[in-house]
């Protein structure tokens, strides 16, 4: 069923719309980022204004944002998505360009107020053009070679210039998000596979090329590598991060240190603590009972997503919604895997919670357009 | 674009089974994770717990004061002073280089220790004291303080260093403290942790080095908790250590400080023990060194001096060097030949200058011969041909066998450095050392002292005092350790004949009383303090035959290195004896000239415990005593006294 065959009287309008948000996931949006401001306050010894306070404002800037994203009809986003992933792809090489370098990577353009990152930005466009794409294709053709292959390029370009900035971890999320658009939209069992193995296939060629002259990844992300692989090799080094991040996370026990007690973050033994790390805290100061209650609501935001996007018989409005809740889903899933020692050390913030303005900002307007699906879906 | 509702109601069924599929994979993740905090949290907490606390809690330790030292009356020796030191923290400094520059016009600093600074602030943690300046004045202490606002980050600290308030008087026998080395480390096969401390001192040579575990004491520890770089952020709690115990030694500190003085200006060494317990009352050895320069390093210069110098500073001979006791043996030969029965104390052999054995002529020290001696009249005037005579019918072993008795030759247990062993030749240990038979004229030789028998100060005043007991007395030099008496020694009988005995010390009373004495000049007049004693004189060289013909050149014309060494040995009172003392003058010429007139001194200021009234002097010394007297009151040690402040 496409826009034109919406009966628009049955849609809400106006001010109206308000009563049809999904209030419950704003709800369980505001307790995520709750645990944020939280633990903000915390890592920063009990300092308001150094993490916590920014975050706050950057929340209620990205409500308002939110708020506006759904107001505006979904129809109107499903055409503006050619569009957004175009300059979406244009800011990508702008970094390229005038970037600013942080990490060894070429990440941001500085707007004054805030760093952008294109690249985050580029997730939730990805998401609306293969969904927009997806949406005008037939069904019969989806899984036709030649209509494969233009999802593809779609998804390879971005992922091409986020891997040459460097940032593998991104490169990753982009592409496991689109892979995962495409599946949702019904492609062949067989493409899959076939992309898995080759991937395999392209792993066992990256490692092979170290050392040699056509190395294919960068040094450090060999050592993130190898790091991830065994992290006592090399404890006060490369090592150090993870070793620590672990001894926070498994020292909280069942009901954590109490809250502001965290040795290992108090006392800085953890890196990055308030960005990347943010989670060991969290699961430092209050244990399994809290780490476990931040991972039910991220579990809940996502059922949410998936039952408004089954409820929802628009094609386009149905592969957003659950295109941005992978989205959502490798962002925390892959941070807590990185910070519980079961993935390497890649650089994806923990979502809503990390302190951080573009990923948040980007986040809360991609869940602007799950609110926008919600509110327009056809009745 | 318009599609049949077949075909999209077909995509819509396949999204929500793939939608389904991808949640439940979601859902399968996050299983995962909740399985693997779980794991982490729950089962493994307790390792996780213990590594954070590993991460969190240092143990600090406490370095104890050490023990101090003192004298048998009380007098300090070795003792912690408050020593300040100037240190620089470089995070409260900020500019570090101009703070540097004003500290440096306040206080002397050297270029060593500007540099040495500088690197160790660029090495260490920002928040991290680095000495700049070590063993600081009080007065520089107070600029610094007074001037404290343009000083950023430089604190004045207290801490103890060892001091040695005798200075030079005290060198040899307790030795100086220095800061552990790796050499010291590689000795040691585990190391007390307080030892990995920085700079952490300990006792290098004496008796500072001898009783180290004593004086050192047990490391206190707090436990603090410090953040990822190591800044202490609050202590959790302490534990005290315990302090090094004191020692008290058996010197008398006034009589070492006599017998250094009396010492100044020779190369020599002098022991005073106590007859009746073993007790040393002063082990002296000049000249000397300020043990307080090695504490706080001492300089390249310095250090060459004393090691360059030819009368060896740094060397305690009194336990380290070992001469050969020339005439004052003879009293081990003479005990030897009454204890075997070879001779009487009546029994004579007759001196005539010289003596032929095997074809070689051992000469008497008179060329014109004593004529027909006994054995007291041999000891009082020390003539070499008896105990040729007598060493020759008794063989070396018996000769060797009295001296290990009277404690020659043997390795003595004395808590000083380097103590030596000297030796009492036998032809057991000729044959393994230099691999060749002994011969007749080695035990000739040894008769009088010459030859192989080497024996240091220490053990010629055991000898004279076990002569002097007839017991076996052994030397003790540590009184009391935390005010608990050290047990005495036993001190079993010789096993000798004590008439024996009378007759060995009645001979060297005439040494010193009877007006043919080798030391009649030096003895004492008043009664109840008489001496009995015995002069010796050791060469160090050999007299050839030409030079004999050509009359022998008195000590005054050769090089000071080959002039004879100087020994006196004596007890005193020869009634009631209460100390023995072994004089060494090295290369001093002879022994009745200059070592007994040392000896005498040393043993009337030991037993009046202080200056001795003149008229215990014979009448025409007294002038010369009278100014040596005052002389020596004027003495000072090198260095003793204030030791604290920078020079």
């Amino acid at each position: 069923m496409s826009f034109l065959e919406y009966n628009v009287k049955t849609t809400p309008s106006g001010i109206r719309k308000v009563l049809y948000l999904n209030w419950p996931l704003i709800l369980l949006l505001a307790a995520v980022a709750s645990f944020g401001f939280l633990m903000l306050y915390s890592v920063a010894g009990g300092n308001l204004g150094a993490w916590a306070m920014p975050q706050m404002k950057r929340f209620v800037l990205g409500l308002t944002v939110m708020f506006a994203v759904a107001m505006v009809p979904i129809w109107l986003w499903r055409n503006l998505s050619v569009v957004a992933y175009l300059g979406s792809l244009v800011l990508l090489l702008a970094v390229e360009f005038f970037g600013a370098v942080g990490m060894g990577a070429q990440r941001w353009i500085d707007l004054g107020f805030m760093r952008l990152q294109p690249s985050e930005l580029m997730k939730i466009t990805l998401v609306m053009v293969l969904a927009a794409y997806y949406d005008a294709l037939p069904v019969s053709r989806t899984s036709r070679p030649l209509w494969v292959i233009i999802p593809v390029l779609l998804i390879l370009t971005p992922t091409y210039l986020v891997l040459t900035q460097p940032d593998l971890g991104t490169a990753l999320l982009l592409m496991i998000g689109g892979a995962a658009v495409m599946f949702l939209a019904g492609v062949h069992w067989a493409y899959f596979v076939a992309v898995l193995t080759a991937g395999i296939g392209a792993v066992t060629a990256v490692f092979k090329s170290r050392g040699t002259d056509w190395q294919l990844i960068k040094d450090y992300q060999f050592r993130r590598i190898d790091t991830f692989l065994d992290p006592s090799n090399d404890p006060l080094g490369a090592g150090y991060h993870i070793t620590q991040a672990k001894i926070a996370l498994g020292s909280g026990g069942w009901t954590g240190r109490g809250y502001m007690q965290g040795t290992q973050s108090r006392l800085n033994f953890l890196p990055e603590k308030h960005t990347d790390f943010i989670f060991t805290t969290l699961a430092e100061e209050f244990g399994f009972v809290g780490a476990f209650s931040l991972l039910a609501l991220y579990a809940l935001i996502i059922v949410f997503c998936v039952s408004s996007a089954l409820a929802n018989k628009d094609r386009f409005a149905s592969l957003l919604t659950l295109g941005i809740a992978t989205t959502f889903f490798l962002f925390f899933a892959v941070n807590m895997s990185m910070v519980m020692g079961l993935a390497p050390v890649v650089g994806v913030p923990l979502p809503l919670v990390s302190y951080g303005g573009s990923a948040m900002l980007v986040l809360l307007a991609a869940f602007g357009l799950v609110q926008s699906a919600h509110i327009h879906r056809p009745r | 674009m318009k599609r049949p509702d077949k075909d999209s109601a077909a995509g819509a069924r396949k999204m929500t089974r793939r939608a389904l599929i991808l949640g439940g994979a979601q859902a399968g993740f996050m299983g995962l994770l909740a399985l693997r905090m779980r794991y982490m949290q729950v089962e493994e907490a307790d390792k996780f717990r213990l590594l954070a606390e590993e991460n969190r809690i240092n143990i600090r330790l406490i370095p104890p004061a050490r023990g101090e030292i003192f004298d048998r009356n009380g007098a300090p020796i070795a003792v912690n002073n408050p020593a300040y030191r100037i240190s620089l923290t470089r995070e409260d400094a900020g500019d570090v280089e101009e703070v540097l520059r004003r500290l440096t016009s306040l206080i002397k600093l050297t270029d060593e220790e500007l540099e040495r600074a500088q690197t160790e602030l660029k090495r260490t943690q920002p928040f991290f004291p680095v000495t700049v300046a070590d063993q600081v004045a009080w007065s520089d202490v107070t600029q610094i303080a007074v001037n404290a606002p343009a000083l950023p980050g430089v604190t004045p600290e207290v801490g103890l260093t060892r001091t040695y308030p005798q200075g030079s008087d005290f060198a040899h026998v307790v030795g100086y403290v220095g800061p552990v080395s790796d050499y010291d480390l590689s000795k040691m096969e585990a190391p007390d942790q307080l030892l990995l401390i920085p700079r952490f001192q300990i006792g290098k040579v004496g008796v500072e080095a001898k009783l180290e575990e004593e004086l050192r004491g047990k490391a206190g520890a707090r436990r603090v908790e410090v953040n990822h770089v190591g800044r202490e952020m609050r202590e959790l709690d302490r534990r005290e250590g315990q302090q090094g115990e004191n020692l008290q030694l058996t010197i008398d500190a006034n009589l070492q400080t006599y017998v250094q003085g009396r010492l100044d200006g020779e190369s020599a060494a002098a022991v005073v023990m106590d007859v009746t317990n073993g007790d040393i009352l002063a082990i002296g050895s000049a000249p000397s060194f300020d043990p307080n320069l090695f504490v706080r390093g001492i300089s390249v210069s310095d250090y060459r001096a004393l090691t360059e110098n030819k009368y060896r500073p740094l060397a305690a001979k009194s336990v380290q060097g070992i001469y050969p006791p020339g005439s004052t043996f003879k009293m081990v030969v003479g005990l030897a030949g009454l204890d075997a029965g070879i001779i009487g104390p009546e029994d004579t052999f007759y001196c005539r200058g010289h003596l032929e054995v095997s074809g070689r002529r051992f000469h008497c020290w008179k060329g014109s011969g004593h004529g027909s001696m006994n054995l007291e009249g041999s000891l009082r005037e020390s003539c070499d041909i008896y105990y040729y005579e007598l060493a020759m019918q008794l063989g070396i072993e018996k000769i060797s066998a009295m001296a290990q008795k009277l404690g020659l030759g043997d390795r003595i247990d004395l808590p000083m450095s380097a103590v030596a062993q000297g030796l009492a030749p036998t032809k057991a240990w000729k044959r393994e050392a230099r691999g060749e038979d002994w011969m007749i004229g080695d035990t000739v030789n040894s008769a009088i002292g010459q030859g192989f028998v080497l024996a240091s100060p220490l053990q010629l005043t055991v000898m004279t005092a076990r002569i002097a007991a007839g017991r076996a007395v052994q030397p003790r030099l540590i009184k009391k350790i935390n005010g608990i008496e050290q047990p005495i020694a036993d001190a079993p009988s010789l096993g000798l004949n004590e008439n024996h005995l009378r007759q060995i010390r009645k001979g060297m009373f005439s040494v010193s009383n009877n007006r043919k004495g080798t030391a009649y000049g030096s003895r004492i007049i008043a009664e109840q303090y008489r001496m009995a004693g015995k002069t010796g004189t050791s060469q160090v060289r050999n007299i050839t035959a030409k030079e004999r013909a050509a009359g022998v050149r008195s000590n005054a014309d050769l090089p000071w290195e080959r002039r004879d060494h100087a020994l006196f040995v004596n007890f005193a009172p020869y009634e009631n004896p209460k100390v023995a003392v072994a004089v060494v003058i090295e290369h001093g010429g002879g022994g009745s000239a200059v070592a007994a007139p040392v000896a005498r001194d040393i043993t009337l200021q030991a037993l009046f415990q202080g200056e001795p009234p003149l008229d215990a002097y014979p009448q025409k010394d007294r002038p010369r005593v009278q100014e040596m007297q005052k002389k020596l009151r004027e003495y000072r040690p090198a260095a003793g006294t204030d030791a604290k402040s920078r020079a």
